[in-house]
């Protein structure tokens, strides 16, 4: 009986937040949000070094063969620090879908290059957890057309695209008739794109024809997206505390009023049982699987709203500051907010968790 | 991550099993400190280890080795087939562990048997009027007269006090000592001559807690536990074993179900609570919170076996278990609207009361046992390392 990381994942852990710490200072976070030629290549090559993007690739294919938790404990890293890395996009998402539906061939010539950090992958999954207007993509003889909103990481060398049936097709940026279009939206740490196709070029993942691949794929990503969410609300409350600390009104810290000590208790109250549910949800999708999508709907529902609550509370508790660009903390909130609603809103996900369970 | 209990446990397991379909038409159906059903079954359960399981045989325990994880499989078997547990209560949950910690060997000897096969019944006597969440400012007096301490005072929100043959109690001995070092530890029998006691309703309108006064009370000397001024410390020995055992999160689980089965059962308007998407999405957060406490639970429970201490994981555990559990009865009274008003005897009357109940009996275990502001005051002090509040300006003396 063992409920925690092991120490291979503390390990983890503590080397990629010494990466971070010295690579992907808020500094360089800004540096990346603020010039759009910047796409931190210098920090997922970093990453890609430390082993980050292979950690979920199989061995066969130069990967680690690691497991879902090993990369929600990257994730939470990486929330943590706000940091611009195609991480779930390239090593959670592209790899999960090439492992699930993705014939040999295309195992062999994607998967060793994302491992080694050379490809980076996008994914076109909106669609499939809740189509917008008329947004969505139809297939046929392996040309896409329409329309992808909400791509995530538009920066990347392809992308994994979700067709109106939920099957999981490549498409490579150059392809012909595609289009990438950035859209502006307040998190500027992760960077999403419409994409338009017509009559584009791509590759058929052979195994995702009945969709379950395709939801296999969102709830893993949901896992992730989750941990990240979970260490950029520590973060949070671990500023805000230290902000409490320092900060003095009235002749005293203002730590030591039972108004701010509250506030500060609630975030972390709503933390801790959050971290058990990611670990728990994380060991599910490889370990417990009847209980794996369940657990990813919860946790995503369930982070979103632990997430939105000390987004909140720890810009309240640094008072005026924590509302100004110049301490940043809103980088944190605006992540918080983008994971949210990314990969299906906490309605959404928890209306999936009653279908689960035969209760809608 | 591994959530087995390792095969060494499968065989434990099999026996508890094996056990209870063995002796289960013994099991009483309903918990009652004098039953002789009740005390019968205890007895059956000490003698297989199943009660009293790590307190010594030379106290009537069973005297097995501490094992969390048979603890817990029992534990965890016993609920399985809904199979009472036997006697519980703050005698055996607070008072055998602490005489056991700090209790002299005549103490052990003369109290920890009768506790554990119910013979005696103990309430306990920490808060008064004016010593709730202070419970350190306490005033209730005790003054050694010869051979006896005398005590003077009140106390407030002693549960089963009308029941109980023996009371042990925090009292101020040394009155010119600071507020922590003036009290003790004692024990005392309910039925000395100047004990009062008034039953006390609360909002679910059952006598749970009572008044105790005393007036001129003589106990016998030696019924310290521990040494005069260090009632305190005694007191704390076992203080937050109690608040854990607040925050069982398999008894939230199994209401959680029993309310999918409401809303799957009760109609509106010819339709299920469950087929409202209104409902159905407040129910799917109830049940990640559940979840999420469960797993905060096992994470506790993982530390505790590396003889480590869970730390925030376990310092919020009262605070957010007691308001699920409120949060989560109130809901499934929404569930049934008017029908969840009803409260009594009668036939329109769902699951007993039961929802109505405890929605109230939880607000008071928000209060009770550190209430709630208590809580966050623990977790920001010694969780997050926040100061505490400089001291209030004292009120002027009259």
């Amino acid at each position: 009986m063992e409920f925690g990381l092991s120490e291979e994942q503390t390990l983890l852990q503590e080397t990629i937040n010494r990466f971070l710490d010295d690579n992907a200072k808020l500094d360089r976070v800004r540096k990346y949000a603020d010039d759009a030629e910047d796409v931190g290549a210098d920090i997922w090559a970093g990453l890609a070094e430390l082993g980050v993007a292979a950690l979920l690739v199989p061995e066969a294919h130069g990967g680690i063969g690691l497991k879902t938790l090993d990369a929600a404990v990257v994730a939470e890293c990486l929330g943590a620090h706000v940091a611009p890395a195609p991480f779930l996009t390239t090593a959670v998402l592209a790899v999960t879908a090439l492992r699930t539906a993705g014939d040999a061939a295309q195992q062999a010539q994607w998967l060793p290059r994302i491992a080694d950090g050379s490809l980076r992958v996008g994914a076109a999954l909106a669609e499939a957890c809740g189509a917008r207007g008329a947004a969505g993509v139809t297939a046929a003889n392996g040309k896409l057309s329409g329309t992808a909103l909400f791509a995530l990481d538009a920066d990347a060398d392809m992308f994994l695209v979700a067709d109106g049936e939920q099957r999981l097709h490549i498409v490579a940026r150059d392809a012909a008739g595609l289009g990438v279009n950035p859209l502006p939206h307040v998190d500027r740490t992760q960077r999403m794109a419409e994409l338009t196709f017509d009559s584009t070029p791509a590759e058929l993942l052979p195994g995702s024809a009945d969709g379950e691949a395709c939801r296999a794929v969102i709830d893993v990503g949901r896992v992730v997206q989750a941990a990240d969410t979970l260490g950029a609300a520590q973060n949070m409350l671990d500023q805000a505390v230290d902000y409490a600390k320092q900060r003095e009104q009235f002749n005293r810290v203002i730590a030591s009023f039972q108004a701010v000590k509250h506030l500060c208790a609630e975030m972390a109250a709503a933390i801790e049982p959050s971290r058990a549910l990611v670990w728990y949800a994380a060991h599910a999708l490889d370990e417990v699987p009847e209980e794996g999508r369940l657990t990813a709907c919860h946790v995503k529902a369930h982070l979103a709203e632990t997430g939105e609550f000390v987004a909140r509370t720890a810009t309240v508790v640094h008072g005026g500051m924590g509302f100004t660009d110049l301490l940043g903390l809103h980088y944190w909130f605006k992540r918080i907010g983008f994971n949210r609603q990314t990969l299906g809103g906490p309605e959404r996900v928890r209306e999936e968790a009653a279908r689960v369970q035969g209760f809608a | 991550m591994d959530l087995s209990y390792g095969p060494e446990y499968d065989d434990f397991r099999q026996e508890v099993r094996s056990f209870i379909a063995k002796h289960k038409h013994l099991a009483p159906t309903q918990q009652g400190v004098r039953s002789p059903r009740v005390k019968e079954w205890q007895q059956l359960l000490i003698q297989h280890g199943y009660a009293a399981r790590t307190i010594p045989t030379e106290y009537g325990g069973y005297g097995a080795e501490p094992d969390i994880l048979k603890g817990r499989i029992i534990g965890e078997e016993f609920a399985a087939g809904q199979v009472s547990t036997g006697l519980s209560g703050q005698g055996i949950s607070m008072l055998v562990p602490t005489l056991l910690e700090l209790g002299s060997e005549a103490q052990k000897q003369e109290f920890i048997r009768p506790t554990l096969t119910g013979e005696f019944v103990w309430c306990q006597g920490y808060s008064e009027p004016n010593a709730g969440s202070d419970l350190a400012s306490l005033r209730t007096s005790a003054v050694l007269d010869g051979d006896d301490w005398v005590i003077n005072g009140s106390k407030i929100w002693t549960s089963t006090a009308h029941l109980a043959d023996w009371m042990f109690c925090l009292v101020r001995t040394e009155p010119d000592a600071p507020k922590h070092q003036g009290i003790s530890f004692l024990l005392l029998r309910m039925d000395t001559p100047g004990i009062e006691i008034r039953p006390l309703v609360d909002m679910t309108m059952q006598p749970n807690f009572n008044e105790v006064f005393f007036t001129d009370v003589r106990v016998p000397k030696e019924q310290i536990v521990g040494h005069r001024g260090e009632g305190w410390r005694v007191a704390n020995a076992v203080l937050g074993h109690e608040r854990e055992s607040l925050g069982d999160p398999n008894a939230s689980l199994s209401r959680l179900n029993r309310l999918i089965h409401l809303m799957q059962t009760e109609t509106v308007d010819g339709a299920r609570p469950m087929d409202n998407p209104a409902l159905r999405d407040r129910l799917m957060k109830f049940q990640a919170r559940v979840m999420a406490m469960r797993f905060n639970d096992l994470r506790i429970l993982s530390a505790r076996l590396n003889g480590a201490d869970a730390g925030l994981a376990r310092m919020i555990t009262k605070l957010q278990a007691t308001e699920l559990r409120h949060e989560l009865e109130g809901f499934a009274i929404d569930v049934m609207g008017e029908f969840g008003l009803l409260y009594g005897k009668h036939p329109y009357v769902r699951d007993q009361g039961s929802w109505q109940n405890q929605y109230m009996y939880f607000l008071g275990l928000i209060i009770g046992g550190g209430t709630s502001q208590i809580q966050k005051n623990i977790i920001s002090e010694r969780g997050l390392g926040m100061p505490r509040e400089p001291k209030a300006i004292v009120k002027a003396e009259a």
